[in-house]
């Protein structure tokens, strides 16, 4: 079974390291907060001026001057702090800020991510996309294996325009746990049931994959 | 040292067609209200605005598309406007999509007299297409210009008549370096206090970069995406 974005969210808090500045991306990557595991402390960064972001308002206290990059309200937890968007970049780009998680229309093979245009079709631009990808030591992306065609969308070679060259460390996908290496994408987990078999049959890009791949604990 | 006019028409005398304005806000958070209403009353056509975003269709930067006074729009992401998509893909407005992070360092760049400097973000993209590229210490980067405008129009939380400003949360956002980028900034805020009132060791704009400052009126404080949790 394909993993459901709450899993693929649990797996990738996995990766959070104890003291990490972490940046995540709008869609399932916002999800990951909510796995953050127990004895690890976190800072979440929002690109448009938070250090130390918390959840969700409580219903009637919500404030229209305190929202996330993916415009939703949100809280400040104890020891935050507020800052304004040339700070905010200059704390990405240092490699302050050590993680960055956000989500992919396509990866390539050689770590290449496409995912704030489709030509003629969608264009809602890169806001802070292209700033975190070009900088973060440490990029995991959180994407569907597969478009709705079912065609694979790690691929040899990126068909939109891209985001950022050569920067992808890591993937989640609904279908497993990818390092990005020099010899191309490197299985390293499958998700629960999903079998090498469909993983190959299913990216289009270089695969490695050496001796028995274990299958994820979700 | 008084900057403070009666409002916002005031604050916008001598406003005229095909000006470039900077305008503050992130989404719809820490808007200028006022002043796109009294832009959109101005009728001012062929308008050059750099804002990080565009607005919905009926708040914010939307309204003045609506109404076609902007010729080009300069701003990171205009997912949440769908006005702004259909001009842009029909080629009645013309739009420089950039990343978040070169937008507010090349404002700050406007502001602090620095015409270019190198940034990582967009290398090897359309973003750099045309710019100049250099490395340095093993890695790429591409050269971004300043930029500036006739307006810069900013919104703040607290302001006294100096020009000094104080915001509010996340409604900093961009307006600090527009406020710095603007041959004539002008400064909305909720609140205008008399000289003298702010801690100077709390203001986040210094009243040098405002030109002029009015206290703004009626303001809606949209929220776009209004989320809550569960008590208990």
């Amino acid at each position: 079974m394909a993993l459901t974005k709450e899993q693929m969210a649990k797996r990738i808090a996995r990766e959070l390291k104890d003291g990490y500045y972490v940046n995540l991306g709008i869609g399932i990557p916002t999800l990951v907060a909510n796995y953050i595991p127990q004895g690890i402390n976190v800072v979440l960064q929002s690109e448009n001026g938070i250090l130390g972001m918390g959840p969700f308002p409580y219903e009637g206290e919500e404030d229209a001057d305190l929202i996330n990059a993916g415009k939703q309200t949100v809280t400040l937890l104890g020891g935050s702090s507020i800052f304004d968007s040339a700070t905010s970049f200059a704390m990405i780009r240092s490699q302050k800020v050590q993680l960055t998680v956000l989500g992919a229309m396509e990866v390539a093979d050689n770590g290449d991510i496409a995912n704030w245009k489709i030509p003629g079709k969608m264009v809602k631009g890169m806001g802070g996309a292209m700033d975190l990808v070009a900088s973060a030591e440490n990029i995991i992306v959180c994407m569907l294996h597969t478009n709705k065609a079912g065609d694979s969308k790690l691929l040899k070679q990126c068909s939109l325009p891209l985001t950022g060259v050569r920067c992808v460390k890591k993937i989640v996908s609904d279908l497993g746990v990818f390092d990005v290496t020099p010899d191309g994408f490197k299985l390293l987990e499958r998700a629960p049931g999903v079998t090498v078999e469909e993983i190959k049959a299913k990216t289009e890009g270089r695969l490695v994959v050496e001796g028995e791949i274990p299958e994820m604990v979700v | 040292m008084n900057k403070v006019v009666a409002n916002a028409e005031a604050a916008l005398e001598g406003l005229r067609d095909g000006m470039t304005l900077m305008v503050g806000g992130f989404g719809l958070c820490g808007i200028p209200e006022n002043s796109i209403t009294a832009l959109v009353r101005s009728g001012a056509k062929g308008l050059t605005c750099i804002s990080n975003n565009a607005g919905v269709d009926d708040f914010g930067l939307g309204l003045l598309l609506q109404t076609k006074q902007i010729r080009k729009m300069i701003s990171s992401y205009v997912g949440e406007n769908e006005e702004f998509e259909r001009q842009m893909l029909s080629g009645e407005l013309e739009v420089e999509l950039i990343p978040q992070g070169t937008l507010a360092e090349r404002c700050r760049a406007g502001g602090a007299g620095i015409p270019a400097f190198f940034t990582p973000a967009g290398y090897g993209t359309e973003v750099a297409v045309g710019k100049e590229t250099r490395e340095f210490e093993g890695k790429h980067y591409v050269m971004e210009q300043w930029l500036r405008s006739d307006f810069s129009i900013v919104k703040a939380w607290k302001g006294d008549p100096f020009g000094n400003l104080i915001y509010k949360h996340t409604a900093r956002n961009f307006n600090p370096m527009m406020a710095m980028a603007g041959k004539i900034t002008v400064a909305e805020v909720e609140e205008l206090v008399p000289a003298g009132a702010l801690d100077p060791d709390e203001i986040h704009t210094p009243g040098i970069f405002v030109t002029r400052i009015f206290q703004g009126t009626n303001y809606e404080k949209r929220i776009e995406q209004r989320t809550v949790r569960k008590r208990g």
